[in-house]
């Protein structure tokens, strides 16, 4: 072969740099499945310890005497990412579907970015504002009803996750509906349906699993989130029975403990048990909906 | 009027209700922050570090955490950058197109955005027991940068599968190897877009507290070396928040803002950036 040195030096780099960069990429994709064994492999020594049932199924959180509960913290973060559900899903949608299908251009081009611009603002600068704001008026609207609260509760943390949430969903929801080809809205609006008419049961229809998903995307978000939570919960080891009550979500228990208590036996397995947990929920929701987009994405293709 | 157009007239109306409360909402935490903020805001919080008695409403300012950020932030954006290159090239230019393994790594990628940064925080103190590290600035560093590793690989990867495969092929056809390829032509043409990927990865990077809360630590010094604890504005924030002293507490207000002006500015100039990208693409 009549290659020169330099064609076969050049060669002989590509491949290199094949090889390397080939090994990079595969265990940057690793990474997640790397953090997952960690936990894991440092949840062990708990899980031998105590059954995984009376783990996640009991309230008895007395580290000092190695009893590990996790049942009221598994509750908080149930309550305040369901209240946070509950509250972002109707407006967010009705945003949604407002931007992509009926806002004037001038509107919807001002909003997006805008949206967008503060899907980045910092979960600790939510937190200030839930302190500031939501603690002070949930603990006063209460006081309309009847009712005593601190203000630290359920509903604060609640709102303030709703809130971060907000750009999360309507971002992709606005995505996801304006993927919808023009061609069925107009053969619908054709026949005589309004407008309307056509969002809900031709639009919406076609969109379903795609809002679906982006709905579960940002519930893993409000269930992972640590800091704006942590600031407004409350943080009570102990189950909230109501919207009032204070709450102390798992990933504000990590935070709080974690690092400090290293002289309790088992704390910190404990600690990474949380972190598994609050790991493998989120894994299975963003799997689940990112399946779910893969197949529209294909779909649209 | 018929139903239907009534039932039109009711949904467009509460649309418009919640698109009005929802950006009224959004509006008003920036009023808050900014309210607040400005009112606690002094030029010594800008320009000292803690004095003595800080903490109990004396003297002194926060650089510490402004310069702290700054060095966990950028040396994080810098270290996964030079993660992210290798496996942004290796998924565009060195995998077939409709690779099997490169879907696969973005799928992965994708999952690893979605990961808790407190998960990420636990994980880096897991590996930094593991080696003997304390919570340090090198410690800080490196969690975030994972933290921030998923951001950039899968921005620069939206801007690098942009470019169209008849510039790579016109490479190819004078003889450049794929290496080549990626570094002189790839990496030139979409180098706008990737620094935009960086700006992003930097202000996610600035702003989370959890992933730093037990592996940067916290000090009222400038770190100065990679081996000493850094303090950063996330924590700052929230530590100040959580004394009784009101006049530590307007503190944590005016870091707050400090933060909140940190990451909106980094976030405008990557969109200023990405037009700029526009502007200039081959038709």
């Amino acid at each position: 072969m009549g290659l020169s040195n330099r064609t076969k030096r050049s060669l002989l780099y590509d491949r290199a740099a094949a090889g390397l960069m080939g090994v990079m990429t595969r265990f940057s994709g690793l990474i997640v499945v790397v953090i997952a064994a960690g936990l894991f492999w440092k949840s062990v020594p708990i899980l031998k310890n105590q059954s995984l049932f009376s783990l996640l199924f009991s309230s008895e959180w007395y580290p000092l005497r190695g009893q590990f509960g996790f049942l009221p913290f598994i509750m908080g973060s149930l309550w305040v990412t369901g209240t946070a559900m509950i509250l972002a899903v109707p407006p967010c949608l009705l945003t949604a579907i407002y931007l992509a299908e009926y806002a004037p251009r001038g509107i919807r081009e001002g909003v997006r970015p805008l949206i967008d611009l503060l899907a980045g603002i910092p979960s600790v600068i939510y937190g200030v504002w839930g302190v500031l704001v939501v603690v002070p008026w949930v603990k006063r609207a209460a006081g309309w009803f009847g009712y005593s609260t601190s203000g630290y509760c359920v509903l604060s943390a609640g709102i303030v996750l709703a809130v971060m949430i907000f750009p999360v969903i309507i971002h992709m929801t606005v995505e996801i509906v304006r993927a919808v080809p023009q061609e069925i809205r107009e053969a619908s609006l054709s026949l005589g349906a309004t407008q309307w008419q056509t969002i809900k049961k031709v639009v919406l229809r076609k969109a379903f699993g795609g809002v679906l998903a982006a709905i579960v995307l940002g519930l893993s978000r409000a269930f992972g989130e640590t800091m704006a939570v942590l600031m407004v919960a409350g943080n009570a080891v102990r189950s909230p029975a109501g919207f009032l009550d204070p709450a102390y979500p798992l990933p504000a228990l990590i935070a709080n403990n974690y690092g400090e208590m290293m002289s309790i036996p088992l704390y910190d397995s404990a600690m990474m048990l949380a972190c598994l947990i609050l790991l493998g929920v989120v894994l299975v929701f963003n799997i689940l909906a990112k399946l779910v987009l893969i197949r529209i994405q294909k779909e649209i293709q | 009027m018929d139903r239907r157009r009534v039932e039109e007239a009711v949904m467009k109306g509460l649309m418009k209700a919640a698109t009005l409360l929802i950006v009224g909402v959004l509006g008003l935490i920036m009023l808050t922050i900014f309210v607040r903020g400005i009112r606690a805001m002094s030029w010594s919080m800008l320009t000292q570090t803690p004095k003595g008695g800080f903490y109990l409403g004396r003297e002194g300012g926060i650089l510490n955490a402004i310069v702290g950020s700054f060095y966990v932030a950028g040396g994080a954006t810098g270290l996964a950058f030079a993660a992210a290159v290798p496996v942004v090239l290796y998924l565009n230019v060195f995998c077939r197109r409709g690779s099997r393994t490169a879907a696969a790594i973005r799928f992965l990628l994708d999952v690893l955005w979605g990961v808790p940064s407190i998960v990420f925080g636990a994980f880096g103190f897991l590996l930094m027991l593991a080696v003997g590290l304390r919570a340090s600035l090198l410690g800080g560093i490196f969690t975030v940068s994972l933290f921030v590793l998923p951001i950039l690989c899968r921005a620069m990867d939206e801007v690098v599968r942009m470019i169209p495969s008849d510039l790579l092929e016109s490479s190819y056809a004078l003889g450049a190897t794929r290496l080549q390829t990626a570094v002189r032509v790839v990496l030139r043409q979409a180098s706008a877009g990737i620094l935009t990927a960086v700006l992003i990865a930097f202000g996610r990077g600035i702003g989370d507290a959890a992933s730093v809360l037990f592996t940067a630590g916290y000090s009222d010094q400038i770190p100065q070396s990679l081996t000493r604890p850094a303090a950063t504005l996330p924590l700052a924030i929230f530590f100040q928040l959580g004394t009784p002293f009101p006049q530590v507490q307007d503190r944590a207000y005016a870091a707050a803002l400090i933060l909140t002006i940190l990451v909106l500015a980094t976030s405008l100039l990557s969109r200023w950036l990405g037009r700029r990208l526009t502007r200039h693409s081959i038709p």
